[in-house]
């Protein structure tokens, strides 16, 4: 089960890795959103650390959207996922293992990049750890969960928007507990809660979303 | 009966726009989407019958052929 | 008892359904009327004003009914996806189907009467109170749900997709709410407090019950209303649409 799961992770990491010109612009509309939120609001630092959580997790939500398009289209066009479908191995498993890989190409660096945009804003050091540790965690349930919105919409007619349509109201708790950790720390209620939250729902994103992704991906196929 | 004249229900205290816009609008919505989907009937029925009746003259003519 | 079951499984084929809703829906608009004028008479003629609210209060009778049934429809829809998509019945995703624009239409209501009621009671149109909130993601919500059936072309594809979204939505309302109210309670401004006024009077609660009522039979009435026109687009090429519409054009 493990092999099997690994095995799809290194395979659509290769994938990834000739693409790399994707996962870069996506990280870049991280950067660039969030760089434009000072230019909007003002350079008030007061202003700005209290806006920094919301804002970094918001640009986060989006550049998730940007990547979840491409997570089965590839396969879809080139025909392996109706393969990868047909194989003996749960269709569940398989979802599993591209949503982690998925999360490695876009959460994960998100998340390591947010060291560093958070000092635009002023954050103080606890707070940018917070801030970081907090998606670090809450990155995976946001591939888990928008993988079910990229099965439904594989193939359909506005893919794109529709997507950001049903994904991002469903990303709503991960956004909650994610920017809330960060304003816990700053009030000194401490963020163990919010993070301890966070990580359940990550669990129960990744273990269960793949489920209806691969009932959606079954439906899409037919 | 609440109401001492039909001018005081109308005012509702102070807050007959609040009020009388939460019934107008519910009211208006309420009505609409049943009108809008008495029309959609109406005209799907209807395409669908001349869909057919263009079909039968095309088979009774193809037959006489 | 089998022979029940039969009859019962013979109305879910959309041929036997059709002229059924077709009998069924005068019925459920008169009792929405009559259930409706009650309410409303029991609201807004006899119902005493509310001492801490003025007259304003009225809307009550609007807007809880409302978002009573923008949360029900959900649930109803949310049940129909599933039956459909466990035992592949034609008519339960045209149900779900139907269901949907109704069930946002009521989700928009309970948030305009909210805003006018919120207007007068605590000075603003909008709190980010939870349940404000969260009715507000229902809406969203739905408006997935019909942006994705209707980008959707093929039919059986469309139901199975939606009741794939309506059922993890189903599973997620109660995440989302609780985390809403979690953020909520973390960012409570000191101005506003929604908590109900303890004691309602019970002809308060009768024109709301009457109210609720009838919004239920106008639902009803018009998904019925949508799900006939649904099975006539959807199952034209069949012969008994053939049938239905020929036999009406004898009749008139």
């Amino acid at each position: 089960m493990l092999k099997l799961v690994s095995a799809i992770i290194s395979r659509d990491l290769r994938l990834a890795m000739r693409r790399r010109a994707d996962i870069v612009s996506a990280l870049f509309f991280f950067i660039i959103v969030v760089s434009l939120f000072p230019l909007g609001v003002g350079p008030e630092p007061e202003l700005l650390r209290k806006l920094a959580p919301g804002v970094l997790w918001v640009a986060a939500l989006l550049a998730t959207m940007l990547s979840l398009p491409r997570l089965f289209a590839d396969d879809h066009r080139d025909g392996t996922l109706e393969q990868l479908a047909l194989a003996p191995q749960p269709l569940g498993l398989i979802v599993l293992g591209k949503v982690l890989a998925h999360w490695l190409v876009s959460g994960l660096p998100l998340a390591l990049l947010t060291p560093v945009l958070g000092l635009q804003f002023d954050l103080s050091t606890d707070a940018l750890w917070v801030l970081t540790c907090s998606l670090l965690i809450g990155t995976p349930a946001l591939s888990a969960i928008g993988a079910i919105g990229a099965a439904l919409t594989l193939g359909v007619r506005g893919g794109g928007v529709l997507l950001s349509l049903l994904v991002l109201p469903l990303y709503i708790p991960v956004l909650v507990f994610g920017a809330g950790a960060v304003d816990a720390t700053v009030t000194g209620l401490g963020a163990q809660a919010h993070l301890s939250l966070l990580g359940a729902l990550t669990l129960a994103g990744v273990f269960f979303a793949p489920w209806p992704t691969a009932a959606a991906l079954r439906i899409a196929l037919e | 009966m609440y109401w001492n004249s039909f001018s005081e229900f109308l005012a509702m205290g102070t807050h007959g726009i609040y009020v009388w816009g939460s019934v107008g609008v519910m009211a208006l919505l309420m009505v609409l989407e049943p009108v809008l989907l008495v029309r959609g009937q109406k005209s799907l029925v209807a395409r669908l019958k001349r869909q057919f009746r263009a079909e039968k003259t095309e088979r009774s003519t193809q037959s006489q052929r | 008892m089998d022979k029940r079951l039969i009859n019962w499984f013979r109305f879910a084929s959309p041929q036997a359904f059709y002229p059924l809703a077709g009998r069924m829906i005068p019925w459920f608009w008169a009792l929405s009327a009559v259930f409706g004028i009650a309410g409303l008479y029991v609201g807004f003629l006899v119902a005493p004003t509310d001492a801490q609210q003025g007259e304003g209060y009225r809307i009550i009778f609007l807007h809880v009914p409302a978002s009573w049934m923008s949360m029900f429809i959900y649930l109803v829809m949310a049940f129909w996806a599933g039956l459909g998509l466990a035992f592949n019945f034609r008519l339960s995703g045209m149900m779900a189907t139907a269901l949907a624009p109704t069930g946002a239409l009521f989700a928009f209501l309970s948030l305009w009467t909210g805003a006018l009621w919120g207007k007068p009671m605590w000075g603003t149109w909008w709190v980010w109170d939870a349940r404000l909130t969260s009715e507000l993601i229902l809406l969203f919500l739905y408006v997935g749900f019909i942006a994705l059936q209707s980008a959707i072309d093929d039919p059986r594809r469309a139901d199975k997709a939606g009741a794939i979204l309506a059922l993890v939505g189903v599973v997620n309302i109660p995440i989302i709410y609780f985390s809403v109210k979690w953020w909520n309670t973390l960012h409570q401004g000191s101005s506003v407090s929604l908590t109900k006024s303890p004691s309602m009077a019970m002809t308060m609660l009768i024109g709301m019950l009457l109210c609720a009522l009838a919004c239920w039979m106008y639902a009803i009435a018009v998904a019925l209303m949508r799900v006939r026109t649904i099975m006539l687009e959807r199952e034209r090429h069949t012969e008994w649409v053939r049938e239905e519409l020929g036999a009406k054009a004898k009749e008139q």
